[in-house]
């Protein structure tokens, strides 16, 4: 479904995607993993279009992205840190991007109700904490039931309720497209079909979870990663 | 796009920066008019403080405005939207409400005192000069990710064409005194949109007589109908270029 080929991305000095080259297909759910500073959300915003790759074709369901903006009504995207216009208020928020998209079909409001968002939709997003942040951003990539989910840190900042709440949404989203980063993987054991492991832009391996187990001998997840994290 | 521009306008008018500078105008205006004795006087006044007012705002809160959505553009960019119409949009919102607060400021009292073809061209080229440093702004924002270095470099933009352009002409016209360069002259007036207003609404006063054979040559050319078309195209290529070109720097920048 998304299809990165040679994928090269510099900021100054600094390669922050090295020949990168993946395809993603739907029904996977792909874990994107690497330490700090290693490339992942600069390969995720490439896919959004909100970076633009020096050289390289990205494509979404074979056609090149490059200047095209129509395959974005397919992604729901999460960002690390949701940043909006500290003005507005959550309904606000949440009623403009309605607007924008203007989607026809129901919309799933799922998150809305669980965070109970609903209680402090007039409060205005300069005033909100990180997690409630999160927790807006989280609603948002659910809300239009997108085809492929992009989550970057979705569980970074939240308290144990909500991140339970939202690792209970990913896992009933099973079947899309899922990409995820995040560094706690031990309790998406069950949903992640394939890890991709970054390191200094470039992709060190990309292997299915069966394999990865197999090649580790560790049956936890975390513990298999932890493994290849040590050679 | 539309629902863009519309919610870019209404937060813009919104913002009390904004009923401050239509205040400012509007009590300006009508002091102008009502402390000069005859109404072209008054016409003069105005038009010195609008060609120093009009463009510091329009520059400033425009380029401020612009970095201080950078969030709001950061959420609509991974949204399914153009980026073209996102940046048009923000373009269109911010000269619609300058051209509105001008209008109100400036262009009612203009238009109450002095409703004729000197007035109207004072308001055209008012709103001209409006959307102009919108522009200008907007391409000095989309360069400098930095939000300090952008204002400072929008105040030495507005400096530039404000002060330091006449300078440079004053430099050029005693070096080159032996020179007939009248008509070159008429070229390097395009260069700065502020000179080319002033020029446009000066010919058209009683004024311009004092100003010598220089004077003469550009009523000669600026008051004729190739002038004054020379000059509305030349102030349109100030909005088209900049717009263009942040455009397409935006349709390549890393968000």
């Amino acid at each position: 479904m998304i299809i990165a080929t040679n994928i090269t991305k510099q900021f100054g000095k600094l390669k922050a995607l090295d020949n990168v080259s993946t395809s993603c297909k739907e029904g996977e759910c792909i874990a994107l993993i690497g330490p700090n500073g290693c490339g992942k959300t600069t390969l995720i915003k490439s896919i959004l279009g909100m970076v633009v790759p020096d050289s390289g074709v990205i494509t979404f369901r074979g056609k090149d992205i490059k200047n095209q903006w129509e395959y974005r009504d397919e992604i729901g995207y999460m960002p690390q840190i949701g940043r909006y216009p500290d003005n507005m208020t959550i309904g606000q928020v949440l009623d403009m991007i309605k607007n924008i998209r203007n989607k026809k079909t129901a919309l799933d409001e799922d998150l809305i109700e669980s965070f109970l968002l609903r209680e402090i939709l007039d409060k205005r997003m300069k005033t909100l904490s990180g997690g409630t942040r999160q927790k807006v951003s989280a609603a948002l990539a659910f809300l239009f039931n997108p085809a492929v989910l992009i989550l970057d840190e979705p569980t970074a900042g939240l308290d144990p309720l909500a991140s339970e709440i939202l690792k209970e949404k990913i896992i009933k989203e099973k079947g899309k497209l899922i990409l995820i980063t995040s560094h706690i993987l031990s309790e998406l054991d069950d949903v992640v079909t394939r890890i991709i492991y970054m390191q200094d832009g470039k992709l060190l391996f990309n292997k299915s979870i069966e394999d990865l187990k197999q090649d580790t001998g560790e049956v936890k997840l975390a513990k298999a990663i932890a493994q290849v994290m040590k050679i | 796009m539309k629902k863009i521009i519309k919610f870019v306008i209404t937060d813009i008018l919104r913002n009390r920066t904004m009923m401050v500078y239509t205040l400012f105008l509007l009590a300006s205006s009508f002091s102008v008019f009502s402390l000069e004795d005859s109404n072209s006087k008054g016409l003069l006044s105005l038009l010195n403080i609008i060609l120093i007012v009009v463009p510091l705002v329009s520059i400033v809160f425009s380029s401020i405005y612009v970095y201080n959505s950078a969030e709001f553009i950061e959420l609509l960019v991974s949204q399914p939207l153009k980026r073209k119409s996102i940046w048009l949009s923000i373009f269109g919102g911010l000269a619609a409400s300058l051209s509105i607060a001008f209008f109100i400021g400036a262009g009612i009292p203009v238009l109450i005192y002095q409703a004729n073809m000197i007035g109207l061209t004072m308001i055209v080229v008012g709103i001209m000069l409006s959307i102009i440093f919108v522009a200008i702004a907007m391409l000095a924002a989309v360069k400098t990710s930095d939000k300090a270095k952008g204002i400072g470099a929008v105040i030495m933009l507005w400096l530039y064409f404000s002060l330091m352009f006449d300078g440079l002409v004053l430099f050029l016209l005693f070096q080159f005194a032996d020179y007939p360069i009248e008509k070159p002259m008429i070229g390097i007036s395009a260069l700065n949109p502020i000179d080319l207003s002033r020029i446009m609404i000066l010919l058209q006063l009683d004024i311009s007589a004092m100003m010598g054979y220089t004077g003469a040559i550009f009523k000669d050319f600026f008051g004729t109908f190739t002038g004054i078309s020379f000059s509305i195209i030349v102030l349109l290529l100030w909005i088209a270029l900049p717009v263009w070109y942040s455009t397409h720097k935006f349709n390549t920048k890393d968000l």
